[in-house]
């Protein structure tokens, strides 16, 4: 996992990755080591094949998405910052992002709605901002396995798809999606302690 | 009275009233009569309260919440009994306490033990009538459940400590009470978790004798409290583990009804034991002989207790709160504090002690019941007002939606991903882990195959909100159904379970229950719409499965009573129906789902002679069929049950109806409301047929289909579709509980209705019926000559250009099913 002596004055850009992303600098300094060990033949950037090696992500019915969603756009490269970037969302909400921020400032990656909006894109392939029927059910599809037969799994997509939807439009808008997890706690939900 | 009960909670109007219930009997018997028995509460009391909240712990919750739970559990109740006691021994040592309780740093330390742990009991009575939020809660009582492993350790190393005398106490000593922490806490999770094994296990194999399911959960878990008790280690644990292991598996294995039976019961004995805990110590309270006072003691002890334990929370908080990602602030590190409450467990041990070897025990009593009086009491009364005072979060009751349970999956999905992309291996990483062993392995080994197949959360949540939605609008009485409300959220509720997929194989005809409804609905009005909309809501949601489930016990328990009562239901539910399809049938509407399944009716003539008898006390009459519009005769078949049985998962039928339909074209208009006197249901209302069901002859016909799945209507599907049906009967089988045989009660036709002693098989009428076409007895022989002789065959040619007729006119062709008529076959022999 990379050597611990390196320092985080060697991980290029590092006081603009820590403004952006707010992780600390030990967090960023254990990331990097991580993009390192995942970047095996030393190219600079990661590819789809190096997270896809990773063996537990195989196993994770959403791995592939997962995965596609740290190449924003169909590039092929994944550099440190973009991979920063990403995890940067899943850094736990605490009060420091909520009390004194300017909101001048574009809202930081771990709020609550930039979470969602991670989950959201995961549902919707096709990026029109809007999860349908079908996407839905492909969601499902992947998450429920064999044992639920299609015509189960497609009623219960219409019926997630209508629970959700408001403006009857069939589809679930990222507004609507937010509002049917109004609820839940996301902050806590979707936040990884480590990644301080 | 209401305004007492909120306000006071439960276990104090107990305690109190134990109290009074005591003094009385003291006052009379001039002696103590009752009181809490160590035996009985740790043998009978006990263990019912600690199965109920183990088996229904909110168990991802718990996980969640574990680290903390374990902290405060161990190191908390170590912490309390040391310093509880030290301070005691302390305060002796200062002279604060008088010289006659003569006790030494052992005895205050062992006084300690008992006395610091949190009692489950006492905090699930007041906590589940504060309602703070879930993780709060969760970690209160989770703590209390966990700690009885540190207690009985402490209690019985103290305990032994004592009897040896502290002088013969050597350093190996306390290496084993410290070694046998590990022992009694380890080991008697594994006896629990070796139960609940056993109890998944067990349940796997029941579904022939469904009725003792509740029974087997039950005593499997008493087994293993009793085997970790008998082997000195934590039973209560031990019942924890194996309600929080087991649940899962057994709740996926046993019926529906066996779940309703095990919730009930379960909850029932809890909150009994619960109640006879806080009268007896009421009550125990009383017998002064017992207990002997000493105010500084008793001050002294009372102060450390609550001092301590607030101490003990803020450091360990301090602590936690470094590696938890929701930290717990101070509100809740208060009502951690104050909800630190003492009860039964600590009441029982004191009694245990031996007057001999502790002196002091009389003081010790006294101070327990008053420490137990105290935080039940004071406490209890002002942590409703203390949660207010401080608006900590409470807990938000929120109905479980689809998109919820997905996303969260989704979550967890997303969590365990970029945990692995991180390379750590957290928490999300390793329940990652162990869902995938439990789907691989446990849950294979654990569920009975229909069950595993159908068991998916995502799945279980919609299964559940259908049922809650048809149960919801059956409890309002159909008011909010409107034709716009139909196609609501709540519309697929209809197409629970079995009905999707039947509902798909009509598909290519284009119909739901809700259209049907609907069109009802925007033709009638007033209260007849009101009713048919309800019946419709009771036969599609709650009917089916209720009878269904019925069907799943075994035949032998189930008393003739109910099942005469439920099918006289069915009965009437059949009349209103072919009532209405009759209704419109006379407007030329086919009915594709009436068709009869031959295989009965053919059967039916040779061996269910006595049935025929049985049921039918009126002479044949062949022409009945003329004034009559419907004619059902369900007819007992338990031969064939029982040959059936081994066959499918479908053969829970209840019974056999036989409905002959007379043609519209014989009947006039009058006729019709007259027949409809015949029919014994009470609000019959004869429908009118709508202009859809005008225009789209199979509207309401496919509707009704989609609607009324239940196994009765499987007697009344078409031939060419029973392939279908059997496949979503099984479907819906697996989910609700594989049936057993069951014999079918009979339904006796109401006295006025008319009987042929004939079998009839019911016939779709086609959309043009002919003028000719009289009802004869012998349709039934359509499906009887199969298996029979030719002794039928002129009544058999006058039906079959009928049949073949219907066939092409509205049933899909080719599709006949020759599975069935095999069982016909078999049927006819017998």
């Amino acid at each position: 996992m990379g050597s611990r002596s390196s320092h985080a004055a060697r991980i290029p850009d590092v006081d603009s990755i820590r403004r952006e992303t707010g992780f600390s600098q030990a967090s960023l300094l254990r990331l990097y080591h991580r993009f390192r060990a995942l970047d095996w033949n030393e190219k600079g950037y990661l590819s789809r094949v190096d997270l896809q090696q990773i063996g537990a992500l195989a196993v994770n019915p959403l791995g592939d998405r997962i995965i596609d969603s740290f190449f924003p756009d169909g590039s092929l490269h994944l550099d440190f910052p973009g991979f920063v970037r990403v995890l940067a969302r899943f850094r736990p909400v605490d009060d420091e992002d909520n009390g004194n921020r300017d909101p001048k400032e574009p809202e930081p990656l771990n709020s609550r709605m930039n979470k969602l909006r991670f989950a959201f894109q995961l549902y919707d392939l096709d990026r029109d901002g809007k999860i349908s029927r079908q996407e839905m059910l492909q969601v499902l599809r992947l998450m429920v396995g064999v044992q639920v037969t299609e015509e189960q799994l497609e009623s219960i997509a219409d019926r997630t798809v209508q629970e959700a939807d408001e403006d009857g439009d069939g589809a679930v808008s990222f507004l609507e999606f937010a509002k049917s997890l109004e609820k839940m706690n996301i902050e806590q939900k979707m936040s990884i302690r480590i990644l301080k | 009275m209401e305004k007492v009960t909120s306000l006071v909670p439960e276990s104090c109007l107990l305690i109190l009233l134990g109290l009074v219930l005591g003094g009385i009997v003291l006052a009379v018997a001039k002696k103590a009569e009752y009181q809490l028995e160590p035996g009985t509460f740790f043998l009978f009391l006990l263990p019912p309260i600690v199965l109920d909240s183990g088996y229904f712990m909110p168990s991802r919750l718990f996980f969640d919440n574990l680290g903390a739970i374990l902290t405060y559990a161990v190191v908390g109740t170590l912490w309390n009994a040391f310093t509880t006691g030290a301070a005691l021994w302390g305060l002796q040592q200062a002279g604060l306490v008088a010289p006659r309780v003569q006790a030494g740093l052992l005895d205050f330390l062992l006084f300690g033990s008992l006395i610091s742990a949190v009692d489950p009991v006492a905090v699930l009575a007041v906590f589940e009538e504060v309602h703070v939020n879930e993780t709060l809660f969760i970690i209160v009582f989770g703590e209390s459940l966990l700690n009885d492993a540190v207690t009985v350790v402490l209690y019985k190393v103290c305990n032994s400590f004592v009897e040896m005398g502290s002088a013969n106490v050597q350093a190996t000593d306390y290496l084993k009470g410290v070694a046998s922490l590990f022992v009694v806490s380890l080991g008697g999770a594994a006896v629990g978790l070796v139960f609940a094994f056993l109890l998944a296990l067990t349940t796997r194999f029941t579904k022939r004798v469904r009725i003792i399911e509740p029974l087997l959960v039950f005593l499997l878990a008493y087994a293993a409290y009793l085997t970790a008790e008998m082997a000195s280690l934590s039973a209560i644990l031990a019942v924890t583990m194996c309600g929080l292991g087991c649940k899962k598996y057994v709740e996926a294995n046993i019926s529906h009804k066996s779940r309703t039976a095990v919730k009930y019961t379960m909850k029932t004995l809890a909150s009994c034991a619960e109640t006879i805990i806080f009268m007896l110590l009421g009550i125990s309270a009383v017998d002064s002989s017992k207990w002997a006072w000493d105010s500084g003691l008793v001050l002294g002890t009372l102060f450390f207790i609550l001092f301590f334990r607030a101490l003990g929370v803020v450091l360990q908080t301090w602590v936690l709160n470094q590696f938890r990602l929701v930290p717990l602030d101070k509100i809740d590190q208060v009502v951690m504090s104050y909800g630190g409450l003492r009860g039964a467990v600590a009441f029982a041990l004191v009694i245990l002690l031996d007057r001999t070897k502790i002196p002091a025990k009389d003081y010790f009593v006294a101070t327990t019941i008053v420490v137990v009086f105290f935080t039940v009491i004071v406490q209890g009364l002002t942590i409703k007002p203390l949660v207010k005072w401080l608006k900590v979060k409470r807990s938000e009751h929120h109905k479980p939606t689809l998109n919820q349970e997905l996303h969260e999956h989704t979550f967890d999905h997303i969590l365990a991903a970029v945990e692995d992309v991180v390379g750590h291996h957290g928490y999300h990483y390793w329940r990652d882990r162990w869902e995938q062993f439990d789907k691989k392995y446990l849950s294979q080994l654990l569920m009975r195959r229909s069950a595993y197949r159908i068991r998916d959360q995502i799945w279980d949540v919609y299964y559940r909100l259908n049922i809650r939605d048809a149960i919801s609008f059956v409890d309002q009485g159909g008011h909010v159904l409107s034709s716009t409300g139909l196609t609501l959220p709540s519309m697929p509720s209809r197409n629970s379970v079995a009905e999707t997929s039947v509902t798909n194989l009509l598909r290519e005809s284009g119909s739901g229950a809700c259209l049907d409804l609907q069109v009802i609905d925007t033709v009638r009005s007033g209260r007849d719409r009101e009713d048919a909309v309800m019946h419709h809501l009771l036969c599609g949601g709650l009917y089916k499965p209720r009878y269904r489930y019925k069907a799943s016990c075994s035949r032998h328990f189930i008393s003739e009573d109910a099942q005469e009562r439920q099918d006289k239901e069915v009965f009437q539910q059949n009349m209103k129906r072919r009532l209405e399809s009759f209704k419109s049938t006379k407007h030329n509407i086919c009915f594709t789902k009436s068709k009869p399944r031959p295989r009965k009716a053919g059967r039916k003539k040779k061996d269910g002679m006595a049935n025929t008898e049985a049921t039918n006390g009126k002479p044949p009459r062949d022409l009945g069929f003329q004034d009559t519009a419907a004619v059902i005769l369900t007819v007992e078949s338990e031969e064939e049950e029982d040959s059936d049985s081994s066959e499918t998962e479908k053969e829970d039928d209840e019974g056999i109806i036989f409905v002959a339909r007379a043609t519209s074209e014989v009947l006039q208009e009058g006729k019709v409301s007259g027949s409809l006197e015949v029919c014994p249901s009470p609000r019959i209302i004869p429908p009118s047929p709508t202009c859809a069901e005008k225009e789209l002859p199979w509207k309401s016909g496919q509707g009704d289909l989609a609607v009324y799945v239940s196994s009765e209507t499987t007697k009344i599907v078409p031939v060419d579709m029973q392939t279908g049906w059997n496949q979503s009967i099984s479907s819906l089988e697996s989910l609700a509980s594989p049936p057993c045989t069951q014999a079918p009660a009979m339904t006796r036709l109401p006295p006025r209705s008319l009987v042929t002693e004939e079998p009839q098989a019911p016939l779709n009428l086609p959309s043009d019926l002919r003028p000719s076409f009289a009802f004869p007895p012998s349709l039934a022989k359509a499906g009887r000559s199969h298996s029979e002789s030719s002794a039928d065959i002129p009544q058999q040619q006058e039906l079959q250009p009928l049949m073949g007729h219907e066939d092409h006119t509205h049933l899909s062709p080719g599709t006949a099913n020759s599975h069935w008529c095999i069982q016909f076959n078999r049927g006819g022999r017998l």
